[in-house]
């Protein structure tokens, strides 16, 4: 139960959502864009979410667009996980949403609040980043269309009052070798310990993960030690640790040394099936 | 603005409740409409006792705004006449102190219109969305399983 | 049998499946004034100020209650405060509630409440606790009241000591040809009922104080308001609607006596108070933890000379049931082996953690994983069959517990008969650890079980029968219906009793303290044997009522007649009958003139002989029977990750009678679950402050559909002479072996001893790395 007061609308267009957001924002309200609102309604609970107005996107159409066109797949950001993987156009995507939360939340858990989370996993945006997906980004003064890579950086990085509509991915990656490996503690739903998904384009290897770091990444350097074919596996893999871009976390799902643990033989495995089983 | 008086369609009736913008559905369903039937477990989304069916999909009621819900089909466990779940749940001995069986039954009831013939897979990713400490699941996996087979009967019959 | 042994569907089962039943929190009233707990962001520190002023001006809200210095509270010491007063003593302890007009106004408000605090240094552990120089949680123990039966150590963090002292160490270890020393540990943990904790109480005009409380224990409720807050019984009412689920954590009586605070600031007006999930998890009592070191000794062929037993049991800020729980933990110090020379300490520890209450089982499933896993390391040492070890000390009729007690035919169920079959049941010659593939091995473990109840000698229960015009009856009883069932088994010893048919019982599925006959606390698997004698004793209370009418009408002696299948008949004659429903509210002549009245059959209930410790050797009768049983865990171990699949899990249980064949395996299977998830990963984590870092369901997970093992049940039946038709207490006993069946099977598995609660693969693998290899 959420203590404080909030308005709720639901515009029925991208101008008309960014223009309400330009007009609470000026009344004060500090308002916020809603998704599926699993989040919001969370953290809400704990006031580590405050907010005066939110503004549900699920009401405009190109949010809830869901299609191939020619060779991109369109993916409305209200799209739940569920709907995602039950259509599973994109089979890594639907491969690493479905171990994410359990399967009712996940029917109400969208695309776009998965990327746009305050939850640090933000498991969906793995797949993205290893297809050079391309992020459909609205603002006051319209619409536009950029690589992933160049708005997510450890978060996507929205300036105020922008929202994220589509996500576009490219259908010939959905044809190559993937990986999505989740491991947890000790269960089978939740929050990661560590995830890794991971394609092979060509002879190289990319990945991504969630769960080693405050916060999910896709690194060159690691991509580059990983792809380095000239020393061992073994080689290989310290390498890619050395590269690891920020401290590994330590919590309540495992210590940095276990974690490093997990992830190195999780690495094998991933190596194992994109490379097939070499004994190093 | 941040109450509103809106129209919920809740087991076939068209309901009228008057909210605030806050409320989950979870609560106006207990305080406003008197349907305990949902059971507040977290209200974090995670136990899913709150489960209920918004256009015949299971939905946790607590990750839920009323606002948000209108326009929409919702069934509570009071909105079922004797489904074959609820009957197999008294026979399986599916639920002992009954708290999270509401939950259960609605996360049941969805998965069986919707997959009547679910496989072991499909019915583990549907109902680890639950938390029962009573029971050790093998009572409620019987249940389930009695209505999903009675189905495949009925269907190749 | 009419009834008994079937599997009789639970009598309040269509309002469950149909959501009608009502819990605590689904009764609800415009008028009724919410209350909501602001709680300790410390784990110790002196609480400097308390500023109201900001929640004060929140409107809608009626009171503010904060801690005072009076009445401490307790069921064995009064240590605790029902709000912090001065100083707080664990995270998330209740500092204040705050009671306004609803939810939301009070959660608003409290969330203004600012309170300074000033850090203190943090009792982190039970083993800290004890070292000489540690802070104190309790300054003042050596003031507090308590009752005769326990004994805190001034000046210390030792809230009670048990003591058993059994035979002669001396001897004991010279006899020893071999012997092994291990120490376990756990944190606390939670009981997770799905229903969180819930009170509503008003006091009426006249003065009567009425709760409505999800509990297991209203009628002590009842007790405590008048020795705490010395209120006149009568003028107590507690009204227990069903409860959603307990497994011992709401025996504890606290969210009451907040609620008794807080109505009394609104000048009697009802508040209704239901626990946060976070709050339910670490505000209220939760399971408690344990640090144990074990030193067995035994002959080379097995023979178990001696035990030296230190349990240090982390009660947390308060003792409340942890003195009652060490003291259980001794009673049963040793799991179900004979051994002639035992010394155990078993110490009820104070600590800055979320205080402790029972837990179903009550300190079996702990003290048997420790001991249990010892019994594993023993076996290994001699290189003997741990299934083999447990069969040549397995305890048995004529031979004494470590309180020295002389068991008989009745008083314990056959241990060897529950090891033979489980050994069957596990194809145990099989062998232990079977490797399956590369990296993946089957391994079993096992452990023994007994369990006997410690609870108060003068426990009883109370059951009236009422019967309707149409013949069938109304059975009233105090047992709360958490979940197990027992008002079924109620209706189910009617039904046999009596010869009647189970749809012809009504049960009253609430309590009300006030018109339902006490039953002393449902808990301690002891429902059926006690209310279920009560039952039999009203039974007959009602038939001979019955027959007394009947022999007047029929014109013979009442010693002739005999009651069943709807009938009062004349045993050589069964042709010659009246129906019941003709003459349980009387007997009408012809003429007019009638006799009797509505019958109401009473009986109560009462356990015997039962005694304290003795403070120095532990010696007494603290139970009345002892239930036994093996059970079993077959794990799927990845080597490689150490990662498992639990794959089964087995009971045999000597259960004396299974009255409701579904109902004993739900009970068990359920309680098995319980245990596994327990052991493989349940725990709260604590950081260096002492703060619970995952108080949530999100980070705190129990077992979910799809995670559970094959159940494999088996029940055997010896015979409790005093229990209903022979029945043994079944509630707790399949949690209880679970966690050291699960540790056995994976030190098996992983080759390493892992003496640590949960059983998480980073658990596994920080042993192996630390090089405890076998
Ligand atoms: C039971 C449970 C288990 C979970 N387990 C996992 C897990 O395993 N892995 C994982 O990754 N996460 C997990 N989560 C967290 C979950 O990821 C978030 O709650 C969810 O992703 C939020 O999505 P939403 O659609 O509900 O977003 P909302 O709550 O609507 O929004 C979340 C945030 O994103 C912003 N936002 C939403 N949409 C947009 C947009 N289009 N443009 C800009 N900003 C936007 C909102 O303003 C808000 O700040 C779990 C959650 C639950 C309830
Ligand atoms: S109350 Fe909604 S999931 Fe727990
Ligand atoms: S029946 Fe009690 S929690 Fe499921």
């Amino acid at each position: 139960m959420i203590s404080y007061d909030f308005e709720y609308h639901k515009p029925t267009s991208i101008s008309e959502a960014t223009h309400l957001y330009q007009s609470l924002q000026s009344q004060g309200k500090k308002p916020m864009y809603y998704c599926g609102g699993t989040e919001i309604l969370t953290l809400g609970r704990v006031n580590r979410i405050v907010t005066g107005a939110i503004i549900d996107i699920k009401g405009i159409l190109d949010c809830n667009v869901l299609k191939l066109e020619e060779n991109l797949l369109i993916m409305g950001v209200a799209n739940t996980l569920t709907k995602l993987n039950e259509t599973n156009y994109f089979p890594l995507l639907s491969k690493t949403i479905i171990e994410i939360a359990d399967h009712t939340a996940r029917n109400k858990i969208t695309l776009g609040g998965n990327i746009c989370a305050n939850i640090f996993y933000r498991e969906a945006v793995l797949p993205l980043l290893l297809t050079d997906s391309q992020v459909v980004i609205a603002s006051p003064n319209g619409v536009k269309v950029s690589f992933i890579h160049e708005v997510f950086h450890q978060t996507l990085n929205l300036n105020d009052g922008e929202f994220l509509v589509q996500v576009k991915t490219d259908n010939s990656y959905f044809k190559m070798p993937y990986v999505s490996v989740k491991r947890r503690r000790q269960w089978d739903i939740g929050y990661p310990l560590i995830t890794v998904a991971a394609i092979k384009n060509d002879n190289e290897i990319r990945v991504a993960f969630s769960g080693l770091c405050s916060f999910p990444f896709r690194s060159q350097q690691i991509e580059q030690s990983l792809n380095n074919r000239q020393i061992s596996r073994q080689s290989r893999i310290d390498q890619v640790i050395n590269d690891i871009p920020a401290p590994i976390l330590d919590d309540v799902h495992g210590s940095a040394e276990y974690r490093l643990f997990v992830l190195k033989y999780t690495l094998n495995n991933v190596l194992d099936a994109l490379e097939g089983e070499r004994h190093a | 603005m941040l109450k509103s008086e809106i129209t919920l369609y809740v087991n076939g009736e068209p309901r009228q409740v008057y909210v605030r913008h806050t409320d989950t559905l979870l609560h106006t369903l207990r305080e406003n409409l008197g349907l305990t039937g949902a059971k507040p477990g977290c209200l974090n989304g995670d136990c899913g006792a709150c489960t209920i069916d918004i256009d015949e999909e299971p939905i946790k009621s607590c990750l839920t705004l009323s606002v948000e819900s209108t326009d929409k089909k919702i069934t509570t466990v009071e909105g079922l006449q004797n489904a074959q779940i609820q009957k197999e749940f008294i026979k399986k001995f599916a639920f002992q102190c009954g708290y999270c069986t509401p939950g259960f039954i609605m996360n049941c009831n969805a998965l069986i219109n919707k997959y009547p013939d679910a496989d072991d897979a499909k019915i583990k990713d549907w109902l680890e969305s639950n938390i029962c400490r009573c029971t050790g699941y093998a009572e409620i996996e019987e249940a389930i399983k009695a209505v999903l087979t009675k189905n495949q009967q009925g269907l190749s019959s | 049998m009419m009834s008994i042994g079937k599997s009789i569907y639970r009598k309040e089962a269509l309002e469950k499946v149909t959501g009608t039943a009502k819990y605590a929190g689904d009764f609800s009233k415009a008028e009724v004034l919410h209350g909501r707990l602001v709680v300790s962001s410390y784990a110790h520190a002196k609480i400097k100020s308390i500023d109201t002023t900001a929640a004060w001006t929140v409107q809608g809200i009626r009171a503010i209650v904060l801690g005072q210095s009076f009445p401490l509270t307790g069921e064995e010491i009064k240590d605790r405060p029902p709000l912090a007063f001065d100083k707080v003593r664990y995270y998330g302890e209740p500092v204040a509630v705050v009671v306004a007009d609803n939810e939301t106004i009070a959660k608003r408000a409290a969330e203004l409440i600012q309170i300074t605090y000033e850090a203190l240094p943090v009792v982190n552990s039970p083993r800290e606790a004890i070292t000489s120089g540690a802070p104190l949680v309790h300054e003042n123990l050596i003031f507090y009241e308590k009752i005769q039966h326990v004994y805190p150590e001034p000046n210390t963090n030792i809230a009670d000591r048990t003591k058993i002292r059994k035979g002669d160490m001396v001897k004991g270890w010279s006899e020893s040809e071999v012997s092994v020393e291990a120490s376990f540990s756990f944190s606390p943990s939670d009981h997770t009922a799905m229903e969180t904790r819930c009170v509503t109480a008003e006091i009426n005009r006249d003065g009567k104080l009425v709760f409505s409380s999800a509990t297991q224990s209203p009628y002590m409720i009842k007790k405590l308001m008048n020795d705490y807050f010395g209120l006149e019984p009568g003028k107590v009412v507690v009204r227990t609607p069903v409860v959603g689920g307990g497994y011992g954590g709401k025996v504890a009586v606290q969210l009451e006596l907040i609620a008794y605070m807080a109505t009394q600031a609104v000048g009697g007006r009802t508040v209704k108070i239901m626990n946060t999930r976070e709050e339910d998890m670490i505000s209220s009592p939760v399971h408690i933890g344990l640090d144990a070191t074990i030193k067995l000794g035994c002959t080379k062929d097995g023979r178990l000379k001696a035990a030296e037993i230190l349990y240090l049991f982390d009660s947390g800020a308060y003792s409340d049931k942890g003195a009652t729980i060490g003291r259980a933990a001794a009673v049963t110090c040793t799991g179900p082996y004979f051994i002639e020379n035992i010394t155990c300490d078993s110490l009820c520890v104070y600590t800055n953690h979320p205080y402790a209450t029972a837990f179903r089982g009550f300190s079996h499933s702990e003290v048997l994983f420790a001991f249990e896993r010892t019994m594993d390391m023993l076996a290994k040492k001699i290189d003997i069959d741990p299934m083999q070890l447990r069969e040549i000390n397995a305890i048995l009729p004529g031979q004494t517990t470590p309180t020295q007690m002389l068991l008989n035919n009745s008083t314990v169920g056959s241990l060897p008969d529950c090891i033979q079959r489980l050994k069957q049941l596990m194809n145990w010659n099989e062998g232990q650890r079977i490797q399956v593939s590369d990296h993946l091995v089957r391994a079993k473990g096992i452990s023994c079980i007994w369990k006997t109840s410690t609870i108060d000698t003068e426990a009883s229960s109370g059951v009236n029968l009422l019967f309707n015009i149409d013949g069938t009856v109304n059975i009233i009883s105090g047992i709360v219906e958490i979940g197990t069932g027992t008002k079924t088994i109620l209706a189910q010893l009617l039904a046999e009793k009596m010869k009647m048919d189970i749809h012809q019982i009504h049960v009253k599925m609430d309590v009300d303290t006030e018109t339902t006959p006490e039953h002393w606390k449902t808990v301690a698997s002891r429902g059926t044997l006690l209310a279920g004698r009560a039952l039999l004793k009203a039974a007959d209370d009602a038939m001979s009522q019955l027959k007394d009418i009947a022999s007047r009408v029929l014109i013979c002696s009442p010693d002739d007649l005999e009651v069943g299948y709807g009938k009062v008949f004349v045993k050589d004659e069964p042709t010659t009958y009246l129906y019941i429903k003709d003459i349980c509210y009387g007997y009408k002549y012809p003429n007019g003139y009638s006799i009797g009245g509505q019958v109401i059959g009473t009986g109560n209930y009462m356990l015997r002989h039962l005694t304290h410790l003795d403070h120095e050797t532990g010696v007494g009768k603290p139970g009345p029977e002892w239930t036994v049983g093996a059970q079993g865990v077959e794990v799927e171990f990845n080597t490689q990750d150490y990662t498992y699949k639990i794959i089964k899990a087995y009971s045999v249980i000597d259960i004396g009678k299974v009255l409701n064949q579904k109902a004993a395996l739900g009970q068990v299977m359920g309680a098995m679950s319980m245990g596994l998830s327990f052991a493989g990963r349940e725990t709260y984590v604590f950081d260096d402050e002492g703060r619970v870092l995952n108080p949530r369901l999100r980070t705190y997970v129990p077992m979910r559909y799809g995670e559970h093992p094959q159940y494999m049940i088996h029940f055997n039946e010896t015979t409790h002479v005093d229990g209903p038709y022979g029945a043994r207490g079944i509630g707790e006993h399949g949690l209880i072996g679970m966690p050291a069946a699960l540790a056995n099977s994976l030190s098996v598995a992983a080759e390493v001893d892992l003496n640590q609660l949960p059983l998480t693969p980073e658990l596994i693998w920080k042993t192996k790395e630390s090089g405890g290899t076998k």
